[in-house]
């Protein structure tokens, strides 16, 4: 018996994703953010008809790791650039991947105005409720009470207002069709990313409008926590701030199981 | 076929000889005194099949334009002082990342809101970069509706030419007056050079990225700052332009740009009925400034004569340029007087008598 017959590859590498270490922390989930998206693009055969946009932020080196074409934003703008991009080609897919400080702080005015538009753009939304490039400052979507280096002694709503629900407010749009939010933080949560990530790709596919899918992301190093409390973290705090599940769906796509 | 005779206003103008550069994106945001431009864009786009965009704001719109450009697409953003501003951290963006555009912009009086009277007070921040890091764009100052219309076109190939942003350096005056003009023909879209740093997608191909942040411990930076000044140095070399009228035995030279040399051109009629001998030179591109014509002009001018319509910032690239080989009167009114050619004509023999009554004599 040959060796081609007696082993079976039943788990590779996403062609979408380029055979490079990330400079990521461990217990990150940045990294699990990308393969997903990767799989998914893979699985829809989008790889080479897709232009990504990564923030500033920690993935503004995405480009490292993914293996399709990218453009970097200025902060915030990703939105604005993939705007551009999207209408130069409309029969290509466009996707932006944007952490909070970028999609929800500097970049709230590109991000609403675009949703509104109903622009054809799939977005990532990596909301892990702290600024992890700069070292750990507070995030608009960062609980109240939650510890960041310019948040001593815990965010206080009087002091530096309120965490934000910015998939939330897209919703409201009627030029986003679908906005779920899922957690990074349990096998049962990525599959569930996994699937959200699909739908979102599929309505664009589809031309009907913006989708956004929000990532409750671990950011153990900047939570000063370990990667298995971070986990524990994002289900028991962050879920009960920004709860998880479909806010919008408008695609009229069955649930497939 | 170049178009017939047309009347228009100047922003009608650049709108419909962008179309004709092969623009088909235009995004921008509404700000006085250029509205007509985006206005005459948002229906013409739809003639061509093009896409106008009304973005949400200065900051937004220059972000689109960066994302059509790395997408391939002719794209342009007009706007006028506090606006051009704002867009400045895209321009920085695009000159890092090499991205062509053009950037109009029709200049109102500042600082801050200002007013929205012609002005010419932006020239520093057009000449010198304007945004943050070590980059130039050219600036191509126009000084009438033919000229707005040609120097259009020019813009449009210089950036896909240098992959640079281009700036068209105009003023409110010069975006509503009507003056005859008649267009180049379409350019062939299909015909332009290919782009090969594109991204539409890595079909058949490897993955490009593009991006301005540098960090690579090898001087990546470094050395990428080193590729750009070389470009920089390229186009000093082979982009300058410049007109000159009257320099023949002229006992002095004007120096103006735009609008200001319109009025300049009347002053120095003035002058010649009163026997005076006075030539006008007139750089088109601000960045990079024609220096060596102007210098081998001061070699035998005894007297050069700036005017601008803000209180003194081309006259620095003078000096630079004329140093003490002539003397240097200036002249210069803030934003919001458009002067007369009597008023100019003034500056123009106080600086002849050397009586410093009009302007003022700037030392070296």
């Amino acid at each position: 018996m040959s060796a081609e017959v007696a082993y079976e590859k039943i788990f590779e590498r996403p062609a979408s994703l380029k055979d490079a270490p990330t400079h990521y922390c461990p217990g990150c989930g940045h990294s699990i953010a990308h393969r997903l998206v990767a799989e998914v693009l893979d699985e829809l055969s989008l790889r080479e008809k897709t232009i990504g946009v990564p923030p500033v932020g920690c993935a503004v080196l995405a480009y490292n790791y993914f293996n399709f074409d990218m453009v970097e934003a200025p902060h915030g703008r990703a939105l604005a650039v993939a705007t551009g991009i999207r209408r130069v080609h409309p029969d290509k897919f466009v996707l932006t991947y944007q952490g909070d400080g970028d999609l929800a702080a500097i970049g709230t005015a590109e991000t609403i105005h675009a949703a509104n538009r109903g622009e054809r753009i799939s977005c990532i939304f990596i909301n892990n409720a702290i600024y992890g490039m700069t070292g750990g400052q507070m995030a608009p979507t960062t609980l109240l009470n939650q510890n960041a280096t310019t948040t001593p002694g815990g965010r206080n709503q009087r002091l530096h207002g309120n965490p934000i629900d910015i998939t939330r407010m897209l919703a409201v749009s009627d030029g986003v069709v679908f906005a779920e939010r899922c957690a990074l933080s349990s096998i049962k949560g990525i599959r569930r990313a996994k699937k959200a990530i699909k739908k979102a790709f599929q309505s664009q596919l589809d031309d009907m409008g913006f989708s956004i899918v929000e990532l409750l992301s671990p950011c153990p190093t900047n939570w000063k926590m370990s990667p298995k409390d971070a986990w524990a973290w994002v289900n028991d705090q962050m879920t009960q701030t920004y709860p998880l599940g479909v806010i919008k769906d408008t695609t009229g796509y069955e649930d497939k199981k | 076929m170049p178009s017939e005779k047309m009347l228009l206003n100047g922003s009608h103008v650049v709108g419909e000889a962008a179309v004709r550069a092969g623009c088909r994106y235009y995004f921008g945001y509404p700000i006085t005194p250029q509205n007509e431009l985006p206005e005459y864009l948002s229906a013409r786009m739809q003639d061509v099949g093009g896409t106008f965009i009304q973005g949400e704001s200065e900051v937004a719109s220059i972000n689109m334009v960066l994302g059509a450009s790395v997408a391939g697409g002719r794209a342009m953003t007009s706007s006028s002082s506090p606006g051009i501003s704002l867009k400045q951290e895209g321009i920085s963006y695009m000159a890092g990342m090499e991205l062509p555009a053009v950037i109009v912009n029709m200049m109102r009086g500042g600082p801050g809101l200002g007013n929205i009277a012609p002005s010419a007070a932006d020239y520093f921040q057009a000449t010198r970069g304007g945004g943050h890091g070590d980059y130039r764009t050219p600036v191509l100052a126009p000084a009438g509706s033919q000229e707005l219309a040609e120097l259009t076109f020019l813009a449009f190939d210089l950036a896909d030419q240098y992959r640079n942003p281009v700036m068209l350096l105009g003023d409110g005056l010069m975006g509503q007056v009507m003056e005859p003009v008649v267009f180049p023909d379409f350019i062939d879209l299909e015909n332009l050079p290919k782009k090969d740093w594109i991204l539409d997608g890595c079909e058949g191909r490897e993955p490009r990225a593009l991006y301005s942040m540098l960090l690579g411990q090898q001087g990546e930076l470094y050395y990428h700052n080193l590729h750009l000044q070389e470009k920089y140095d390229q186009i000093t070399e082979n982009e300058i332009r410049w007109e000159t009228q009257g320099e023949d035995n002229a006992e002095m030279m004007v120096v103006a740009y735009g609008t200001a040399s319109r009025i300049a051109e009347s002053a120095i009629e003035e002058l010649k009925a009163e026997g005076f001998s006075i030539g006008l030179f007139r750089p088109i591109t601000l960045w990079p400034f024609p220096k060596p014509p102007l210098r081998k002009l001061a070699q035998s001018i005894p007297k050069v004569a700036v005017f601008e319509l803000c209180m003194g910032q081309m006259v620095e690239d003078v000096v630079l340029t004329v140093g003490e080989r002539a003397e240097i009167y200036f002249h210069g009114l803030p934003g919001g007087i458009i002067p007369t050619p009597a008023q100019v004509a003034d500056f123009l023999r106080s600086a002849l008598k050397g009586d410093g009554k009009v302007g003022r004599r700037i030392e070296v």
